[in-house]
């Protein structure tokens, strides 16, 4: 057994110790933002924050995160009261397929919560390891900053 | 019948419709009916209002994340008279929506768009002409609004109090009284897309994100490479792990089936690590020389004019075999319950998935049900048809319970089927007057399209112990085209010859990928038009408006090269700037491009600056839709021409995750990104989501070629082709 802390909720999961953390997320804990794109760290789609730092669920195993602090998308805000990073994709209208996003969003917030200001140079930049196969980078770096906007104001 | 005499029965709203369809499908003069009314005529099988007032729209288009379920849900708004969160969108799906076919070729809004906008505007005509008896005032002078039928007394009837019995249960008919443009309160507009919100959430937006009661997992192991056989496979050592529910073999085709995911995953590498495999086969790599040594099919599709000189200018160029590369690998859900087999599916057509499902399972069509889920991407035929193949060959295996499969990264990156290798070679000569006197242009490609239709055509059908037949590979017939798509050029010419050569046999499996061969067909017209350009040493926008004679391409011609500043540009060291024009399949959206890049020579590196384009797809329902799908199409294209070819050896694809296929990250998108869209009010909608990606394959050519003076012909031109071509002049 094993206790996660999820979007400041605990959890005690019975499973493998090597299962990815993503796994965990989407089957035991029935979340659905982190998504399976890869399962190699190539493609970011997993992307969830642990204590503060952009990860990749699909290869961190959960005997890793005992104790420590994982963010989802689902502990950003919800669609009625929808957090800086959310609402900002909506207003930017920053999704095709929108698969890619929420790991978008998770390695955003990551970066945001140290430089709420950051540039749009350091946007790309921070963005890197995550892939959109839709085209839709040009609204995912508008997002980004309008959430740093957000969240700076807030 | 007609809508008059129909009216004219009064109360007898309940009519007979044994008509054949065919017949309905044209009025007496002759005339078409709009759209996808032409093979779904009743207006009920479009919208249906109930007596509480709410209204569904049914349409047979699938939503991909192009944001059709937004735009087709504000057409039904505006001419339907109520706001749009009155609305209820249903997608495809085999047991309530119109067979619509596949959702592709940029044709939702041509086919539903149409549909439903004629549609909405006879369901409102006949709403209106049912109050007018009812408040016996004539039908002119009474307006919809909101949801109701308002009388100039102010008295009104709600929609739902008129549509007691079967008001809609009509054939629509081919002329409708639209909403006046001038009044438009949805249309047009910008409208937020409706799935957004769920999609930055953690809703249920996707397939993948399906969980019923008493679901399972599984996961296949799929052959080494194409045609390999299976020898052996010893399961006991998968069915021994924990959770595992199951191994299914049928042939080659291979799964198994455990109660969580990451169980099933540990699982089928435990099951693909006991299989042993003869050997299929791959492929010689120089794939060009080989495909051109096959037997083609060859059709003269252009022939005007008379040659009158020989070409004086030639070129050849080559594509490779590209990936559709969703983010999310394929996935689907089957249950097979009470004698039917539902399967939830990212397919692009529910109908030819279930007819395809249909038959590898046996059952008859009406017992099976195919219902679209959002996806991952899409981009075309990848392999969310196989997973619906798939998970519904796996749920009969275990009736009751409902199977979930998702294919791996490996699996989707080496079996979904690729948009094809083609091969291009255009001969022109130029008058003393600087125009184009003779064109002459051959293109050779597979087929284009291998959708199911047919079990032959799932991997499933191809992978069990009895093997399906697949569907012969054809062509798509002009004007529209499959590998021949966009090769006849929209440019006036005195004398033009197309040949397609269409090669049936097929050497690595291939289907539809977004804009089929006129990715292909315009980055090599697009090309060469500016290599003519500087043999004529013409200016390559002023070229182009030398050789086009209609209104709407001139106008987005002209719109971009003001836009970019084309006159005024300045030259940088190292930099150069490109642009194209094409009207996608001759006959649909008009799109022009300008790009500036700058070139490392040492490295090969490309950076896309400033990118400016318009798009005219008709009528625009919504502006920012439009411009989304068509920023999308730039940067694809961008990364297919940058970067991407399927890579393989004698053994394997070798191109089988991101690391061995790369596409394009952040800093390598284009610095700006400028979308036009010229709205056409009243114009028949043209459709979007295909129109970028030829020209933008040849304004990042032309721009390179601008910026080294190297002409590079060839798709990718990645760093390592860009410096070795660079080194070698």
């Amino acid at each position: 057994m094993i206790t996660l802390e999820v979007n400041g909720h605990r959890h005690d999961v019975d499973v493998d110790p090597s299962t990815p953390l993503l796994y965990v997320l989407r089957g035991e804990l029935a979340l659905n933002a982190a998504k399976f794109g890869c399962g190699l760290g190539q493609c970011g789609s997993c992307t969830v924050m642990v204590d503060g730092e952009a990860i990749y669920s699909c290869i961190t195993p959960v005997s890793t995160l005992a104790g420590r602090r994982i963010t989802t998308v689902e502990g950003l805000g919800t669609v009625d009261k929808p957090g800086p990073v959310q609402r900002a994709f909506i207003e930017e209208q920053a999704a095709q397929c929108g698969y890619c996003i929420p790991g978008m969003m998770m390695r955003a917030q990551a970066l945001l919560e140290k430089n709420p200001g950051a540039s749009e140079d350091e946007i790309r930049k921070a963005l890197e390891p995550n892939l959109c196969r839709c085209g839709t980078h040009m609204r995912i770096l508008r997002a980004v900053a309008r959430a740093g906007k957000l969240m700076g104001a807030k | 019948m007609r809508r008059r005499e129909f009216l004219a029965t009064g109360g007898a709203l309940v009519i007979a419709f044994s008509i054949p369809r065919a017949a309905w499908a044209q009025d007496a003069e002759g005339a078409k009916l709009p759209g996808s009314l032409g093979k779904t005529p009743m207006l009920d099988s479009w919208i249906r209002i109930g007596t509480d007032g709410s209204i569904t729209v049914f349409t047979g288009k699938c939503e991909l994340g192009q944001g059709v379920r937004t735009a087709l849900q504000q057409v039904a708004a505006e001419q339907l008279a109520v706001a749009f969160d009155r609305v209820t969108m249903v997608t495809a799906d085999t047991e309530r929506t119109p067979d619509e076919g596949f959702t592709s070729g940029s044709n939702s809004m041509k086919d539903s768009g149409t549909a439903i906008l004629n549609a909405a505007a006879q369901a409102r005509e006949l709403l209106i002409a049912e109050a007018a008896k009812r408040l016996a005032v004539p039908s002119t002078q009474l307006v919809a609004r909101d949801g109701s039928i308002v009388a100039p007394d102010g008295r009104r009837v709600a929609y739902g109090e008129l549509v007691e019995g079967q008001l809609l249960h009509v054939n629509a008919q081919p002329h409708s009284t639209l909403i006046d443009r001038a009044s438009r309160r949805v249309m047009g507009k910008p409208v937020q897309r409706v799935d957004i919100p769920g999609k930055v959430t953690g809703g249920v937006a996707y397939v993948q994100d399906l969980r019923l009661p008493g679901m399972v997992h599984a996961r296949v192991v799929r052959p080494p490479q194409p045609g390999a056989k299976l020898r052996s496979l010893d399961a006991s050592a998968a069915r021994a792990m924990p959770g595992v529910v199951d191994v299914v073999r049928d042939g080659n085709f291979v799964a198994v089936i455990a109660r969580s995911e990451f169980e099933a995953v540990r699982a089928m590498r435990a099951l693909s690590d006991s299989a042993t495999w003869d050997d299929g086969s791959l492929p010689p790599q120089e794939i060009h020389a080989h495909l051109l040594g096959l037997a083609s099919k060859d059709t003269v599709i252009a022939d005007r004019g008379t040659a009158t000189s020989p070409a004086q200018y030639e070129s050849t160029y080559h594509r490779p075999y590209h990936m559709h590369g969703a983010i999310g690998p394929s996935c689907a859900v089957g249950l097979l319950q009470d004698g039917k087999l539902t399967v939830w599916t990212h397919t692009q057509g529910v109908y030819p998935l279930r007819a395809a499902i249909a038959e590898l399972v046996k059952m008859p069509p009406d017992k099976v049900h195919c219902i679209h889920m959002e996806g991952s991407g899409c981009y075309g035929h990848n392999g969310a048809d196989d997973a619906g193949g798939d998970a519904a060959l796996l749920a009969v295996t275990h009736p009751g319970r409902p199977v979930r499969v998702q294919h791996m990264r490996e699996q989707e990156h080496s079996w979904e089927p690729y948009g094809p290798a083609m091969v291009t070679k255009a001969r022109a000569s130029l008058g003393a007057d600087g125009r184009i006197v003779s064109w002459e242009f051959d293109v050779w490609s597979n087929t284009h399209s291998t959708r199911p239709g047919k079990a032959g055509n799932l991997a499933a059908g191809m992978l069990v112990a009895s093997p399906f037949a697949a569907s012969p590979p054809g062509t798509i017939p002009q004007p529209e085209g499959g590998g021949d798509r966009n090769s006849i050029p929209l440019y006036s010419v005195p004398r033009v010859k197309v040949t397609s050569r269409f090669i049936p046999e097929m050497p690595l499996r291939v289907s539809a990928l977004r804009g089929l061969g006129a990715y292909m067909n315009v980055f090599s017209i697009e090309s060469f038009m500016d290599e003519l350009a500087v043999a004529a040493k013409a200016d390559p926008v002023g070229f182009r408006l030398r050789h086009l004679d209609d209104p709407r391409a001139v106008s987005v011609v002209q719109a971009v090269a003001e836009r970019f500043g084309w006159s005024t540009w300045q030259r940088e060291p190292g930099h150069g700037r490109g642009f194209a024009f094409a009207r996608y399949k001759n006959l649909a959206a008009y799109f022009a491009i300008a790009m500036d890049v700058e070139v490392t020579r040492e490295s090969g590196e490309i950076r896309v600056g400033r990118v400016c384009c318009a798009i005219d797809s008709g009528e625009a329902v919504n502006p920012d839709g439009i411009r989304n799908q068509t920023e999308g199409g730039v940067v694809q294209s961008l990364s297919w021409t940058m970067l991407e070819a399927v890579t393989w050896d004698a053994k394997r694809i070798t191109s089988r995750d991101w690391g061995r296929y790369p596409v394009i990250r952040f800093q390598h998108v284009p610095r700006s990104l400028d979308v036009q869209v010229i709205d056409r009010p009243g114009e028949p909608f043209l459709g979007t989501g295909e129109a970028a990606q030829g020209p933008t394959a040849a304004a990042l050519a032309n721009a390179v070629a601008d910026a080294t003076g190297v002409r590079i012909r060839d798709i990718p031109l990645n760093p390592a082709r860009v410096a070795a071509t660079l080194r070698r002049v």
